[in-house]
């Protein structure tokens, strides 16, 4: 009966672990060795430099100006989202109040969610290419096309000011509607007893989001929170497409996606992209095991 | 967003008071609605805008009033989306490209998490956390390597390439998400099916697939948009002489909008940006309850 046992479990196994070896492990593995190497790209790998690539990141000014963009959208994007898309999934699921001890979402609430989740269908790039027309410095650009005849045009992506926050709207933009439906779905998996129970105590729509809502969906809110902090370390469709001169104006909107593409393909520095590489992942693993241990709570089952 | 968390507000949170009034209720209700219409316009206010645009002249779009219906529907911009910027090329190729890499990705996929799930052997947990590691990499890290990796394979700017490297990097979510959902499907079935005699290939295709089927529905809903929306990866393959014929719809549309700035012509961008998008409605219009779930089958877990 058992016989064929391995060879069938070699047979399933051996296409799937090979590509994974070689175009997945393999390109890691060799991710950390090229960041102790000075490497154009070209030619053999010799010239070994130890922590030379960190060395030379620690006086390179564009890194610390990447982190600082990287830091503003790790902190401004998992908020900005999670806290819209929770207002918005209770709205569409509890906001509707209770009407004969029924709890129910507003009406329409299925069309809201078709239309939210949408953006969420489409690439980045091309949400990159539809908001860079929308910020368009002129008179062509939807925003300044809908401002008064009078008024001069705003520069948005093309004002150092301004750029880095018209990265943060785009990316919330695109999120919100994913999470209202995620959000939806835990909010979906609360028994309605538990609505029902607390609102014949007279409890009002606010008391019901803070102390039913957010501690029943906690876990969610966790992994939501995690995820947006992983897509702000990404955003790299959006400021290559959308920004004035990729990463500008000025550097204003450089991240470190950006600068790990631009070393590797156009500056000739495979090392050193290498090198951002490996700080690039220890940041992403800080940040989701900060993130996870710093909100633990005793979990609330409902 | 202010005016939503204050709407609940018109009546106090205390414990034991009576239900809300009802024009309290109507009030909040109605305010509800306005924050909802507000997202709901700031969502589809420039998908609609890039529609109208599409039918404008140059012209007319540097007039400003976005939201003005054009002077003529002209389809002219739609002719030379089409054609002179290659739409339809790079449509094309991307439908070819995802295609074939997410039915690869779910053969392959479904293989490796069965046998994982659901056979004990020496080395199963190390491949089993060897997959699902590659979830904590960033693919960024892996860029420079990978190129070089293409290249001495011979396989950069080909399709062949960009469609293992797909498969490749989509295999550990896949293999994460299928195994536990295979662990999760009873014995007994299986079990029967052993005791007939039937081969283990034979449980797998004729067995395991068709009772995992909403499993396999979701992930590879999942796998579907997750390539068909890739960027990075067909930027930094489909490089080198002879890949402009082979770039993929993304790319494309970015290096449509990088021409159409050089000249300030935008009405072609517009049409292309249409030409690309309706599709996606279209889709979404049929299955969009399917691609909800699938969507954010990852997260819920």
């Amino acid at each position: 009966m058992r016989h064929g046992k391995y060879p069938f479990i070699i047979g399933f196994l051996v296409v799937p672990v090979a590509l994974y070896a070689v175009f997945v492990v393999w390109a890691y593995i060799q991710a950390f060795y090229l960041s102790v190497y000075e490497w154009s790209g070209l030619g053999p790998v010799e010239n070994f430099v130890g922590l030379g690539n960190f060395r030379k990141m620690w006086d390179d000014t564009t890194f610390w100006q990447s982190i600082k963009h990287n830091v503003f959208l790790l902190v401004f994007l998992p908020i900005i989202t999670v806290v819209l898309a929770l207002i918005f999934a209770f709205l569409l699921n509890v906001g509707g109040g209770h009407k004969g001890g029924v709890i129910r979402g507003v009406w329409g609430s299925k069309v809201y969610r078709i239309i939210f989740f949408f953006p969420q269908l489409l690439a980045l790039a091309i949400v990159a290419v539809i908001f860079g027309r929308v910020f368009g410095p002129d008179k062509s650009g939807m925003i300044n096309g809908l401002l008064p005849e009078s008024w001069s045009p705003w520069l948005f992506l093309a004002d150092e000011r301004y750029a880095m926050g018209c990265i943060l709207v785009v990316l919330v933009w695109q999120a919100v509607g994913f999470y209202v439906v995620l959000f939806s779905a835990g909010m979906g998996n609360i028994p309605t007893e538990v609505y029902e129970a607390a609102a014949i105590d007279g409890a009002s729509r606010v008391t019901l989001f803070f102390k039913i809502t957010i501690p029943l969906l906690w876990n969610t809110v966790q992994v939501a929170w995690v995820y947006l902090g992983i897509a702000a370390f990404d955003a790299f469709a959006l400021v290559n497409i959308m920004t004035v001169d990729r990463g500008g104006p000025d550097g204003a909107t450089s991240v470190l996606s950006l600068m790990i593409y631009r070393n590797a393909f156009e500056f000739s520095q495979a090392g050193y992209a290498s090198a951002l590489g490996v700080v690039l992942f220890f940041l992403t693993l800080t940040f989701a095991w900060v993130t996870l241990s710093a909100t633990r709570r005793e979990s609330v089952e409902a | 967003m202010t005016t939503i968390t204050k709407t609940p507000g018109t009546t106090a949170p205390s414990a034991g008071r009576a239900p809300e009034p009802k024009r309290d209720l109507k009030i909040a209700t109605g305010l509800s609605h306005v924050a909802l219409v507000a997202w709901a316009v700031i969502t589809a206010g420039p998908l609609l805008w890039v529609l109208l645009a599409s039918f404008k002249s140059n012209t007319e779009i540097f007039l400003g009033k976005p939201f003005a219906l054009p002077n003529e529907f002209s389809f002219s911009t739609y002719v030379n989306a089409w054609s002179d910027a290659h739409i339809g090329r790079y449509f094309i190729n991307s439908v070819f490209v995802v295609l074939i890499s997410t039915a690869g990705t779910m053969l392959l996929g479904s293989m490796a998490a069965y046998v994982l799930a659901r056979y004990k052997f020496p080395g199963n947990r190390a491949i089993y956390y060897l997959f699902v590691s590659g979830l904590a990499f960033p693919t960024f890290m892996a860029l420079a390597p990978l190129f070089y990796i293409l290249k001495g394979m011979g396989l950069l700017g080909s399709f062949t390439g960009l469609i293992l490297v797909y498969i490749a990097y989509s295999l550990p979510f896949t293999i994460f998400f299928l195994a536990a959902f295979f662990k999760s499907l009873p014995y007994e079935i299986e079990e029967a099916a052993t005791v007939d005699g039937a081969s283990h290939t034979r449980k797998f295709f004729q067995i395991m697939m068709p009772m995992a089927r909403s499993g396999l529905v979701s992930i590879t809903i999942f796998n579907i948009v997750g390539q068909w929306n890739q960027y990075l990866l067909p930027v930094v393959i489909m490089s080198g002489p002879g890949a402009d014929r082979k770039l993929l719809l993304t790319q494309g549309i970015a290096q449509i909008s990088v021409s159409a700035g050089y000249q300030a012509e935008w009405s072609t961008l517009f049409a292309a940006l249409v030409l690309t998008i309706l599709p996606m409605i279209i889709v979404y219009a049929i299955f969009q309850r399917q691609i909800q779930a699938g969507l954010t089958a990852g997260a819920v877990k």
